[in-house]
């Protein structure tokens, strides 16, 4: 035991006698917190349409004005000829064009039926998803509006179901109490991450690690005493950041703050594992950057902060399985915006433990105090 | 010319002689591109919703049916109280209910009017919109057999063309995206440790007797690792025309001159990284702590740029994967030509430029 106190009190002063990294575990986080979750914003309000209309009749203006009342549509020109409108989507001025073809109030009322055609600007999959589905239901709605007015039917006679949508847990889908959270689970991750994986390979690099192998301290208590000062710094990381998202951001975690810190300590621990068996595997910094900057992005994008779980195929929802950050994420989100407790978060929980325990294990068995 | 051409060797020899640290290089580019160009989508399929059916009626049914009929839900027939409902969101199970309240027919063959509820996790708000919109379109679909069948009915058929990307697949809008952010992080990661390197281990000595302009040090230091990224592009660019079958619209000649425009750009950033930094570890911890999250954010590949506040719009503007994200669109997927992306390629050659200029000036020719 005294053994362990000492080693970490020479870590905690490694660090703190240098303040070029201090400075790094507390600002790189806090700046990027109060930065980056404003750029997360999927509400397309302005989706940029482009309106082609060769027939210039009442019912098509009926429809164009409903559809810039709706608020998600902004005009960006009229044009005569679909080409011209098309120019505005090769120069990403739009996103979407409509094209009203002639005799469109001719057919419609003669043949009940007629098509209008839009041209959705689909590099950006999720914008021209919702462009696509907000104009289609704006034309299902108009449709309902000009049969009651054609066959002068009174509404009593129409089937109609109310749809009323009740989006849980976030009320005012407000962007912020989706993004920050993930935000804080990432940026823990990766000042932790990237500080333990440096950390035995940095004395391997410089070769103050075998002043540490010709001494009596098993190999258990030297990879706990690098552990332990990582993990207070990034729970202390955690906290300043959940203090400033409650104050900036609003965010009252909706249950058990103890949950939430238990599932958070044995996180570190696997993260922590990870970023010391990777250091134990590499003989110099830039190959343990490398592995871990390999680890980290494929973690990240694959967590399901940025695209669902459920959109991956069947494979790569194998490999989240395997991802940390998924289950922070996870948890983050059950725990802080929905108020989880700790029976709900059993299944992560133990995937969690299981990956912290194999990764300090690894750790600790690739480290060797022999060259 | 010929002491230059014997550094470049001399760094040369340095990259090719640690094969490890070259196959990391090399290897986790291509990896991470050809695993995200398959994962990464926004697309809504085998989203799990519950159907919280009280009615079990013919309509609930048929409109059940219709919903199933849709690939996008994986669907579970239950009944359960509200509070069971907010037990199954608390599991994060699904992502959606949709509840049918009882008398549904009834009410909507008499009453003539009938109403459902959309139940969706916010906490996942851009999911949760389009599951909302999915669900509510197929109800509206029915809605209008319903209103069709027997009468008259006036109807507008929308008929979508998605472009450059019929199947909206995720690779067309992600691949650019990750190439740009891989790219930069890899390349700054190379060049950020070059210098400091030296510096740590006190080889910087060397150099810095030796008769060389800091300008041609600065340039040798980065030769083979521009060499290195080269290669990556290639790999990078082959995988994603034949494996990701994401072919190259615009032209290959030009595609390459902006990559190597870009790959310039984020080794000089790694350069100014290292010659600022006093060690390694500070240097690394600033090109991927402080720029992997910006970068994969403010490059406008997984948020939309156009979104975000106007403070960050300005913050984004120095984000050179930002660029290079619209250059790669443009003429890969697009096939527009240089007149489409002329300011993308200035503002990136600007940039290398001031970068170049600040290095120069912050390098050191003496030791503290």
């Amino acid at each position: 035991m005294k053994t362990l106190f000492v080693l970490l009190r020479k870590e905690f002063r490694q660090i703190f006698r240098d303040p070029a990294i201090l400075r790094i575990i507390f600002l790189l986080p806090i700046v990027q917190f109060l930065i980056l979750p404003l750029a997360a914003n999927y509400d397309f309000k302005n989706i940029n349409l482009v309106l082609v209309d060769h027939d210039h009749s009442t019912y098509s203006q009926q429809l164009t004005n409903k559809i810039f009342g709706s608020g998600y549509f902004q005009l960006v020109a009229n044009t005569n000829t679909f080409d011209d409108a098309y120019k505005y989507i090769e120069t990403d001025e739009a996103d979407l064009v409509l094209e009203i073809p002639n005799d469109f109030e001719k057919n419609l009322v003669r043949e009940n039926s007629q098509e209008v055609f839009l041209a959705v600007n689909a590099i950006n999959g999720l914008k021209a998803n919702l462009g696509g589905s907000y104009l289609s239901g704006i034309i299902a709605d108009f449709n309902k509006q000009i049969t009651l007015q054609l066959t002068n039917s009174s509404a009593k006679n129409m089937s109609g179901i109310d749809v009323t949508v009740s989006p849980w847990f976030n009320p005012t889908e407000n962007f912020k109490l989706f993004i920050v959270p993930g935000i804080l689970a990432l940026l823990v991750t990766i000042v932790g991450g990237l500080l333990s994986a440096l950390n035995i390979v940095r004395e391997k690099e410089i070769g103050t690690i075998e002043q540490i192998n010709v001494t009596p301290i098993s190999r258990f208590k030297f990879v706990l005493g690098k552990l332990i000062p990582f993990w207070v710094l990034a729970n202390i990381v955690f906290t300043v950041g959940l203090t400033l998202g409650y104050f900036i951001y609003h965010i009252v975690p909706q249950g058990s703050l103890l949950v939430l810190y238990s599932f958070l300590s044995v996180y570190l621990f696997a993260v922590l594992g990870l970023g010391l068996f990777v250091s134990t595997l590499c003989q110099t910094q830039q190959q343990a950057m490398f592995f871990m900057f390999f680890f980290m992005i494929i973690f990240i994008l694959l967590g399901g902060l940025f695209t669902p779980i459920e959109s991956m195929p069947e494979w790569a929802q194998w490999i989240t399985k395997f991802d940390p950050i998924a289950y922070m994420i996870q948890v983050m989100r059950m725990v802080i915006l929905k108020g989880s407790g700790l029976r709900d978060i059993l299944p992560q929980l133990g995937a969690i433990v299981a990956m912290a325990v194999v990764l300090n294990s690894l750790a600790v068995w690739n480290y060797r105090k022999t060259s | 010319m010929k002491q230059f051409l014997l550094f470049v060797r001399k760094e040369f020899l340095h990259v090719i002689r640690d094969p490890k640290t070259l196959l990391v290089l090399f290897g986790i580019p291509v990896a991470q591109v050809l695993l995200f160009g398959f994962v990464l989508s926004n697309e809504i399929k085998d989203t799990r919703i519950i159907i919280v059916d009280y009615a079990h009626d013919v309509a609930s049914q048929e409109l059940t049916a219709k919903i199933e009929a849709s690939r996008y839900f994986d669907i579970e027939k239950t009944v359960l109280t509200h509070q069971q409902i907010e037990q199954t969101f608390l599991e994060g199970k699904i992502k959606a209910a949709l509840v049918i309240p009882v008398n549904f027919y009834n009410d909507l063959s008499h009453n003539k009017t009938a109403q459902v509820q959309i139940i969706t996790d916010a906490t996942d708000i851009n999911n949760s919109n389009l599951v909302a919109s999915y669900l509510s379109a197929i109800i509206n679909d029915y809605q209008s057999q319903l209103i069709s069948q027997g009468k008259v009915s006036y109807k507008i058929i929308p008929e979508i063309r998605m472009l450059y990307n019929p199947q909206l697949l995720g690779a067309p809008n992600f691949v650019p995206g990750v190439m740009a952010m891989v790219l930069l992080l890899v390349c700054v990661m190379m060049t950020a440790i070059a210098i400091v390197r030296e510096k740590e281990r006190g080889t910087m000595e060397v150099l810095l007797v030796s008769p060389m302009k800091p300008a041609y040090i600065i340039l040798s230091k980065a030769a083979p690792y521009l060499i290195l990224s080269l290669l990556d592009l290639t790999a990078i660019l082959l995988l994603s025309v034949f494996v990701l079958d994401l072919p190259i619209k615009g032209s290959v000649l030009l595609l390459v001159a902006e990559s190597s425009l870009f790959i310039l750009t984020c080794l000089t950033l790694g350069i100014l990284i290292s010659i600022k930094t006093s060690s390694q570890l500070v240097a690394m911890m600033i090109s991927l702590g402080a720029l992997m999250l910006p970068t994969i954010l403010l490059s406008g590949f997984i948020f939309p740029v156009e979104n975000m506040p106007i403070a960050l719009q300005v913050i984004s503007n120095i984000v050179p994967s930002r660029w290079y994200y619209i250059i790669v669109k443009e003429v890969m997927i697009k096939g527009a030509g240089i007149d489409a992306v002329w300011k993308e390629t200035l503002i990136l050659a600007g940039m290398t430029l001031v970068l170049f200029a600040i290095s120069m000036k912050q390098f050191k020719i003496r030791l503290q």
